[in-house]
């Protein structure tokens, strides 16, 4: 009876009932109850996306449109940059960026995607956080701009090498999109936003669509013999072959961008000597470990026998002795490698490109190796 | 005659004399969805009852499998540890964990036959 309750006080997303009628395994996930998989199961979910098409519901995230008070987008932007490492100012009309919000100690508060729609910004940030997220921004940016959580749009991503032509047939703009490319667009006459994004590192699009309409073009996308329902379980594997991080677990308040190997996200403009050097939380740090170089990074991690590693397990430099070095943040398999995928946190001495380590994994000593990422090759239209 | 009993830990135990073939359950394969690698115990390991004894993981989780009862493993599934897929094809046939010599056959008297266990999963 206790599951019974918590299931009853888990919030839905629009398409709740097209998971359920599809068969979709539901369990709990950052206060929603979620697909975890559908009957196809994780492996073949994680190849058919790789091989045709996937959808996936990503509702349980925060939408928000920051607008400028002043009506100036550029006054948005530069509100955004008191809060984020990212050169905002600098993302150019109906195009998207990666971004991080940090705290004083230049850790990161979460992970999200900036768009600029022309006279606003559109902001997409993780499920756990988006409460914080909000009262974050309206505490700090209120002054110069309104907030406005988008909490009526569904959001689902279509991903996948036949991603493009699956959605042609509904958008006839779509193929001219390129990768971060993000703006309004209709799609068998229904407003949404779209962009030429995604978390799998394959090509695809993420779709916000008014919640009322989300369950009529979900089925519309599902009617193409190339499109499966695609649930948690094969989105996470699928990020992790991707390299990308998990927020809370690559990522989290103790972690600088530095440290994440996010440098390529935060432009030379807010960097020491850039144009908006600073003047964002947790600034003097993260600079520091721009400039000097941080003590540990993030890496990938292969592993040499057929054993998962998963997150927690500690890694070691030596196969017998020795206190850990690291820790494990994200791993699994990777159905498309055919092998154990993780990734980790190792002194930077020890993460250099084929460094041979070890996970602890149930009192053994199991041998794997610094890889580069992404593991599986991406395959954005640039 | 081989009598199958099972686990309220998803286990199914096929007894002929003193020895009993281990696996998991049907239901539990279907729980864990695709199984991509198997941990089996050595010949020859003293196993005590409702000790961890093999390992299975799905593509999202790592799952222990429970000595049923206590005895010697007399052989692990060498076929099973190559291909751990076959726990999804067939969980209560090839995907045999390993064979145990049981030490105190009264430990089976706290198990389930099959009419139990499938009112225990209903």
């Amino acid at each position: 009876m206790l599951a019974r309750d918590d299931q009853d006080s888990l919030k839905r997303t629009p398409l709740h009932g097209l998971h359920v009628s599809l068969g979709g395994k539901m369990v709990p996930f950052a206060g929603y109850d979620m697909p975890v998989q559908y009957p196809a199961g994780v492996l073949k979910e994680h190849l058919h996306t790789r091989a045709a098409a996937g959808l996936f519901d990503v509702s349980h995230m925060g939408q928000l449109a920051l607008r400028p008070k002043s009506g100036k987008v550029e006054d948005a932007a530069r509100a955004l940059e008191r809060l984020v490492p990212q050169d905002v100012v600098a993302i150019a009309e109906w195009r998207q960026r990666y971004a991080q919000f940090t705290n004083a100690d230049g850790g990161i508060l979460d992970d999200l995607m900036v768009a600029n729609f022309g006279d606003h910004l559109f902001l997409v940030v993780n499920a756990a956080c988006k409460a914080e997220d909000e009262a974050h921004l309206r505490a700090n940016l209120s002054d110069d701009c309104v907030i406005e959580s988008l909490a009526d749009r569904a959001l689902i991503a279509l991903q996948g090498p036949k991603a493009e032509a699956v959605l042609a047939k509904l958008c006839a703009e779509a193929p001219s999109m390129t990768f971060m490319d993000a703006g309004p667009r209709k799609i068998a006459g229904i407003d949404c936003f779209v962009s030429r994004s995604g978390y799998t590192g394959e090509d695809g699009f993420e779709i916000s669509v008014p919640a009322g309409d989300a369950e009529r073009l979900s089925k519309m996308l599902l009617e193409s013999p190339d499109v499966l329902p695609i649930g948690l379980g094969a989105r996470d594997s699928l990020r992790l072959e991707a390299g990308l991080c998990l927020y809370g677990h690559d990522i989290d308040t103790a972690t600088t961008p530095v440290e994440a190997a996010l440098e390529w996200s935060v432009q030379k403009s807010r960097r020491s000597g850039g144009a908006r050097a600073g003047g964002f939380p947790g600034a003097e740090k993260i600079l520091a470990h721009f400039d000097n170089g941080a003590s540990r990074r993030r890496v990938g991690l292969l592993a040499l026998g057929r054993a998962p590693v998963r997150e927690g397990a500690l890694l070691f430099a030596d196969e017998a002795a020795g206190a850990p070095v690291g820790q494990v943040t994200s791993g699994g398999f990777g159905p498309s490698l055919n092998a154990p995928v993780a990734m980790g946190y190792v002194p930077v001495s020890l993460a250099a490109l084929g460094t041979k380590l070890f996970a602890e994994v149930r009192g053994q000593r199991l041998p794997l190796q610094v890889a580069a990422m992404p593991f599986v090759k991406n395959t954005y239209k640039r | 005659m081989t009598t199958t009993l099972y686990t309220s830990d998803h286990e199914w135990l096929a007894i002929e004399g003193d020895v009993a073939t281990i696996g998991i359950t049907d239901y539990a394969q279907q729980q864990l969805g695709d199984v991509v690698f198997v941990e089996l115990p050595k010949a020859g390991r003293a196993l005590k009852k409702a000790e961890a004894a093999a390992v299975v993981e799905s593509v999202k989780a790592a799952s222990d499998v429970y000595a049923p009862v206590t005895g010697e493993v007399l052989e692990a599934n060498a076929e099973l540890a190559a291909e751990p897929a076959l726990v999804n094809s067939d969980a209560q046939g090839k995907a045999w964990f390993f064979k145990i010599k049981i030490a105190d056959k009264s430990e089976l008297g706290g198990l389930m036959d099959e009419a139990a266990y499938k009112a225990h999963t209903a």
